[in-house]
């Protein structure tokens, strides 16, 4: 594992990109739980300073130094990011996996039920949910709503990792040989299909944390709680562009952007890596 | 003929079972709403004093029936799906008493419109940007216009829009940045109004393809590269067949085929975007009047607007993927 | 390993369509730090007269299919011609496939055609056969649409397909079909040179020997020279008038086709041959030790060492010239001659 890394690190650019910039966002995540400030707390500083030697990324107009803002931010969207990641990535390795290897009419109903689900437009939907619990709306109930929507695109490609899987010899072998169906499926599937997930959860989070922002800069969460598309609310609400307070926009715009571009520039450089076209050419076949 | 008609009645088949699932979904989320809307909703209403009690009782009925409180669940199950069919939701709280569908009946051509040009665009030339760059893969142009466009892609709907709306509403402000259509103009077919429709469009729909582009180009030069060592493009080189017979014939033809169905499965997505689009430039779509309704409260609208969104995206899907038969003949003969 | 690429100049008898001098094709890979060089083709030197059937054989990975590309220009990077030459001769037309890009490219379907293994893919699958007879054959012929298509038509007929499939979709045709049509699109303009890879292998007997008969039918009308390249021997037998045995990237042994069943000279060749079944044998068939060699690492001096039965210490060191054999063809091995076929 840690020579695929090295290798990628060493030969491809793209992984070389992402990663520092996916590191640069986690610096700033992690230096978050060191702020000198509590995060929820307003007009703790001067309000509406420009950028400079001691409010590195400004203040806003409520009274918050932008440097902590981002990072408390970038946490809890990232977190959020992450719940709905797992959550979904567990149903979704579930479901492609038990309906690519049971295969028949089982997998077809499983199937139509995954594209049904999959049809339907997520954010009416998610909107709609927000706005029926109102104040009752936290984010772990948003993020299990969204892992529960975000699952049936990836489980399609697990299933057919899978369904290649099921005819190969040493499924056979560690069926013949009395394994469970659920031994086989964990022991000797999952690591085929560990790249796939790699590849899907890079996605799955660049999708998770796009709903995050959305529904924020819309007003839709917990607008007391920092997070990235909350930042953009409240600098909209307060009219920042008009006002001059560009900062406070391009911030959390800036750092959104960066995020995305590495979790993408990741997502493609592995997704080429095991490309079989490129493994082959690298195994000279 | 025998293939297709039979293709047409699984997908008929599909599209309904989407649009049961997506009802019942709505109908679960309002009927466990913790809020009793009813009451919220009546006080609001009749603090605006000098309404019609008719009209009340109106909106007192819908709401009970939409977001049910008479009766069991069974019984408000298919009272929901009766108003589902007849279209009525009821009158809107914001708008009182216009009844619901007319303010969506309103509001469908901006978001239609908008969608299908902006959808179109960048399908279109997402696809044949991609195409190109896939066959002549060696193609210095093509490369750096692949970065760029690839640079696009994941930047999120509300990034591109709101970098439009700085750079045109502040810096730059030669395209309008909110609304539909000049205010003062009357609506009908005369040139004035199209053209301020196509003025007051183009940002948000530059936007939407600006976000959807670069999916498009990568699909489809991933697609393409795999294609030309297919061995129906290698024989028609071999047989010395002109390139750009083989790019459009063999090549694009072939491809186009899964990204008719991508394009189907992205309808959804593409749906969420417009929301957002519409929200920042205040564009007259469903979008926006699904978020004002949210924010005023809007107990029948809202659950109307989400009720037909998922409709209405399951049909498009259905159009879309009935015209797959059409382009692949080992479908329709088959 | 020589960087340049150097084009020598072919000197073609009158009556030689192809000759094939020092070719050497290799895939270049250089990825993620790793660099892999396969010597698919490795220094082949042959020549194919006019009105000749000329068989390759070989095992899978010996590097046949790769020579064939090679042969007909459609090799794509990471493949590339590394040295030597391919030099075509039609009718006092002289090609050279590298150095002459353009004339091969007018000379495509006209001059040189090719029937491939996989007659499931290789018509376009969205549009109706027809079109297939119209993008690779009509810029050939001079003709109008109306003539054209009488041409087309009465090809077919003699080939013994109805002219209606013209209209179908390649997915409406059985793969015997598919493959005899793709017969058809390859002999319409009377080709002086065809190339067939594997045209029987995935079809069943009984399609096989139509498709094969087909084949030889046409050969014999056209005068065409074909090269046929096939791992089944029994095929070989049936239809080459001259065969060559590729081994890891060379070749084994090249000669008339009857005297090389009759008595091979080298011992890879003679372990082909007696590998197939005959009527009344019942000997035990003997298997050879080993596997084909890996083209990017292979064994030095004679490939074949490692796994001939005859081998003695010079094979390991010294690399064996292909020198004219005792059967008037050529082999090339230390000890030709010395295997005695059962």
């Amino acid at each position: 594992m840690f020579k695929v890394l090295r290798d990628l690190l060493r030969y491809n650019r793209e992984f070389l990109f992402g990663t520092l910039l996916v590191s640069i966002i986690l610096a700033i995540v992690v230096a978050s739980f060191f702020a000198p400030y509590d995060e929820m707390m307003t007009y703790a500083v001067i309000p509406d300073m420009p950028p400079g030697a001691e409010y590195w990324l400004g203040t806003n107009s409520r009274g918050q130094d932008m440097f902590w803002q981002l990072a408390a931010s970038m946490r809890n969207t990232l977190m959020f990011g992450v719940v709905v990641a797992v959550i979904s990535r567990v149903i979704a390795i579930a479901v492609g996996l038990i309906s690519g290897y049971v295969g028949g009419k089982t997998d077809q109903i499983i199937m139509a039920f995954n594209d049904t689900l999959g049809a339907l437009p997520n954010i009416p939907i998610l909107l709609l949910l927000v706005f029926v619990l109102r104040d009752q709306m936290t984010w772990p109930i948003l993020a299990l709503t969204a892992a529960l929507l975000g699952w049936t695109h990836d489980s399609r490609l697990i299933r057919s990792v899978a369904l290649s899987l099921r005819t190969r010899e040493f499924t056979r072998h560690a069926a013949f040989s009395g394994m469970r169906t659920s031994q086989v499926l964990l022991r000797e599937h999952l690591p085929y299909v560990m790249p796939i997930v790699f590849f899907t959860t890079m996605n799955n989070l660049i999708w998770a944390i796009g709903l995050e922002v959305t529904l924020s800069i819309l007003g839709f969460s917990d607008i007391n709680r920092p997070t990235v598309g909350g930042m953009i609310y409240w600098a909209n609400a307060h009219s920042a562009m008009v006002a001059g307070i560009w900062w406070w926009i391009a911030v959390p715009m800036v750092a959104v952007v960066m995020l995305f571009i590495g979790l993408f520039l990741l997502a493609m450089s592995v997704n080429e890596y095991i490309d079989p076209r490129s493994r082959l050419a690298r195994m000279g076949a | 003929m025998n293939g297709f008609l039979i293709y047409v009645a699984k997908r008929f088949g599909q599209l309904v079972f989407v649009v049961v699932t997506g009802v019942t979904l709505a109908f679960l989320i309002a009927h466990f709403s913790p809020v009793d809307p009813v009451e919220q909703t009546l006080s609001l209403v009749t603090s605006f004093g000098a309404t019609d009690p008719r009209s009340v009782e109106i909106l007192r009925a819908s709401l009970r029936e939409l977001y049910g409180t008479d009766g069991s669940l069974i019984e408000q199950y298919f009272l929901f799906w009766g108003r589902v069919v007849r279209g009525d939701f009821g009158p809107s709280l914001s708008a009182f008493p216009t009844p619901v569908m007319t303010i969506i009946g309103r509001a469908l051509p901006w978001t239609v419109g908008l969608l299908t040009l902006a959808t179109l665009i960048a399908w279109v030339l997402g696809n044949l940007l991609g195409a190109i760059a896939g066959y002549f893969s060696d193609s210095r142009t093509m490369k750096v216009i692949g970065l760029f466009v690839m640079a696009l892609q994941p930047i999120p709907t509300y990034i591109s829009g709101l970098t439009l709306l700085i750079i045109f509403g502040f810096l730059w402000p030669i395209l309008p940045i909110s609304g539909g259509a000049q205010l003062n103009l009357e609506p009908g077919m005369t040139w004035n109004y199209i053209t301020s429709v196509l003025q007051y469009g183009t940002l948000p729909a530059l936007t939407l393809v600006l976000v959807g582009l670069g999916g498009w180009f990568i699909s489809m030069r991933s697609l393409v590269s795999n294609i030309v060592t297919d061995d129906h493009v290698v024989y028609a080189e071999l047989g010395g067949v002109p390139s750009r017979t083989i790019f459009s014939q063999y090549v694009a033809r072939n491809a186009m085929l899964p990204q008719v169905t991508g394009l189907a499965l992205s309808l959804g997505n593409v749906f969420g975007g417009a929301v957002i689009v519409e929200f920042i430039f205040n564009y007259p779509g469903i979008g926006k009047l699904m978020v004002a309704g949210i924010y005023a409260g809007d107990y029948s609208l809202v659950l109307g607007v989400t009720t037909f969104s998922v409709i209405a995206v399951a049909v498009a899907v259905f159009l879309i993927d009935i015209t797959y038969p059409l382009i692949d003949p080992r479908v329709k003969l088959g | 390993m020589s960087q340049v690429l150097e084009f020598k100049p072919a000197v073609t008898q009158a009556a030689d369509v192809l000759t094939i001098k020092d070719l050497k094709a290799y895939y270049v890979n250089d990825l993620f730090g790793v660099r892999r060089e396969v010597r698919a083709v490795d220094g082949i030197s042959l020549t194919v007269r006019r009105n000749e059937v000329y068989g390759i054989a070989g095992e899978s990975s010996s590097g046949k299919t790769s020579l064939i590309k090679t042969l007909a220009g459609a090799i794509r990077p990471p493949m590339r011609v590394v040295d030597g030459s391919v030099n075509f001769n039609f009718g006092g037309n002289h090609i050279d496939v590298y150095a002459e890009p353009d004339k091969m490219k007018a000379a495509r379907w006209q001059n040189l055609s090719y029937i491939m293994q996989g007659s499931m893919s290789v018509l376009n699958p969205v549009r109706r056969i027809k079109h297939a007879f119209n993008d690779f054959a009509f810029r050939h012929m001079g003709l109008d649409r109306r003539a054209f298509r009488q041409r087309v038509e009465s090809h077919l007929q003699k080939l013994g397909l109805d002219p209606n499939v013209l209209e179908a979709f390649p997915h409406q045709l059985s793969g015997g079909m598919r493959q005899r049509v793709t017969i058809a699109l390859a002999t319409v303009c009377e080709p002086e040179f065809i190339i067939a890879d594997e045209p029987t292998t995935a079809l069943d007997v009984l399609v096989q020997q139509d498709v094969l008969g087909l084949i030889k039918e046409v050969q014999g009308r056209l005068g065409s020279s074909v090269v046929f390249v096939t791992h089944d021997m029994s095929v070989h037998a049936a239809i080459t008038d001259r065969l060559a045995i590729m081994y890891a990237g060379r070749l084994a042994e090249e000669g008339p086709t009857q005297a090389m069943f009759d008595n091979p000279q080298h011992p890879y060749t003679a372990h082909l041959i007696a590998s197939l079944p005959r009527i009344g044998d019942i000997s035990t068939r003997k298997s050879l030790a080993g596997r084909p060699p890996s083209l990017a690492n292979p064994p030095s001096g004679c490939r074949f060492h490692p796994r001939c039965p005859i081998a003695i210490d010079r094979c390991s060191k010294e690399v064996p010239e292909m020198l004219p054999s005792a059967i008037g063809g050529r082999v090339a091995c230390f000890r030709a001659g010395e295997v005695s076929v059962k």
